[in-house]
């Protein structure tokens, strides 16, 4: 089968050169793959990334979108579901203005062109992309961060969830978007999921323990 | 240039000029062609295809049921590897319910289309099938069994 060689990998020739530094990872599943989990707080824009982006300008038919790369990203108002040309987005009673947050993914994303953005996938259905509601707070954390609380059962997530009911957004740009009903109970989880990074396990089910009992 | 009356000789001979002007002009190398090697190795710059990543919108305790309800789908559908979840649909009506409706329905749709004197033909089957159901009934209309036949006016 074909080998996939992800990002920090790079063919040349017959064999690949490593473009990053980290830790090497491989997959076995699905014809093998390798990558380089490496560690880095700039977000690069890729195609199929779910980002959070911020409404920065409107421009005609298109928004400009700050998601943290080199170039703000644009998204076609008819990129939403079941938006048409007489029916613009007007989701949840405001229509999209400058300084809403945007959670979409890249349709084109690569050196040569500015970065697209979309809200719906590929079979037409918006599933959870879109403008992200009022309140709630939007803060950044480094992109190994993201990666680690988007693994599958991460401990974290496991960990905050039995605290109490909130709402959390995960951009792959490195953007975290939490709300909480009440605005200390979001500083709480802010402050957590900023400092797990460099805290253990141990270290964070101490934190998590006096925070329970309080 | 469009000429008429060109005729269809002279048009060929035309063409062929042309040709052989355009492909003396047209460059080519003159070196073998390079054999393409397959490349095993595809080259990819997301972390979505390496890792299984996890949704990245999340609701916890009921938050936003929506967003509850849209993780369920989204990560059952990464954890199957989207097997086709063709299960059979729980259906508000039993199969054999639905074939003795079935059966119904066929034979009174069947005479909606019938023609008026077959519909009168039914209508006396019907009751004589009442009339053997009740017991001790007179039997209402006899008249209408027999076919009518054409009465010659009496003069």
């Amino acid at each position: 089968g074909r080998l996939l060689c992800g990002p920090g990998l790079r063919r040349s020739g017959a064999g690949l050169l490593v473009t990053k530094c980290g830790l090497l990872r491989h997959r076995a599943a699905g014809g093998g793959a390798y990558w380089v989990d490496s560690q880095q707080k700039r977000y690069v824009p890729v195609k199929g990334d779910h980002v959070i982006g911020i409404v920065t300008a409107k421009a005609g038919d298109v928004f400009r979108l700050d998601v943290g790369g080199s170039e703000p990203a644009s998204l076609s108002y008819l990129a939403f579901e079941g938006a048409t040309k007489r029916n613009r987005p007007n989701v949840q009673a405001s229509a999209l203005g400058v300084g809403d947050l945007i959670y979409g993914q890249f349709l084109v994303a690569n050196k040569d062109m500015e970065p697209e953005m979309v809200c719906i996938d590929s079979s037409g259905k918006s599933s959870g992309m879109g403008i992200i509601g009022q309140d709630g707070f939007l803060f950044k954390v480094s992109l190994g961060l993201i990666r680690k609380l988007l693994a599958p059962k991460c401990e974290i997530i496991q960990d905050l969830s039995q605290l109490y009911p909130f709402e959390l957004v995960l951009g792959m740009n490195g953007r975290i978007w939490v709300k909480a009903k009440t605005v200390q109970q979001t500083l709480i989880l802010v402050n957590i999921l900023e400092a797990c990074e460099y805290m253990t396990a141990e270290q964070r089910k101490q934190a998590l323990a006096k925070l329970s009992g309080n | 240039f469009m000429q008429r009356g060109l005729d269809s000789q002279t048009k060929k001979q035309l063409e062929e000029e042309e040709k052989k002007i355009i492909s003396e002009e047209h460059w080519y190398l003159d070196v073998p062609d390079l054999k393409e090697k397959e490349c095993c190795i595809i080259e990819e710059r997301s972390f979505l295809s390496c890792e299984d990543l996890v949704y990245g919108r999340m609701s916890f305790k009921g938050f936003n049921p929506e967003i509850e309800k849209l993780m369920i789908q989204m990560n059952s559908k990464c954890k199957e590897e989207e097997t086709e979840v063709d299960d059979k649909m729980e259906a508000d009506v039993s199969d054999e319910e639905m074939a003795r409706r079935y059966e119904t329905l066929v034979g009174t749709i069947g005479k909606k289309f019938l023609r008026k004197r077959d519909q009168r033909v039914l209508k006396d089957d019907d009751e004589d099938e009442d009339d053997e159901v009740e017991e001790g009934n007179s039997n209402p209309r006899p008249s209408k069994r027999a076919k009518k036949m054409f009465l010659k006016p009496q003069d």
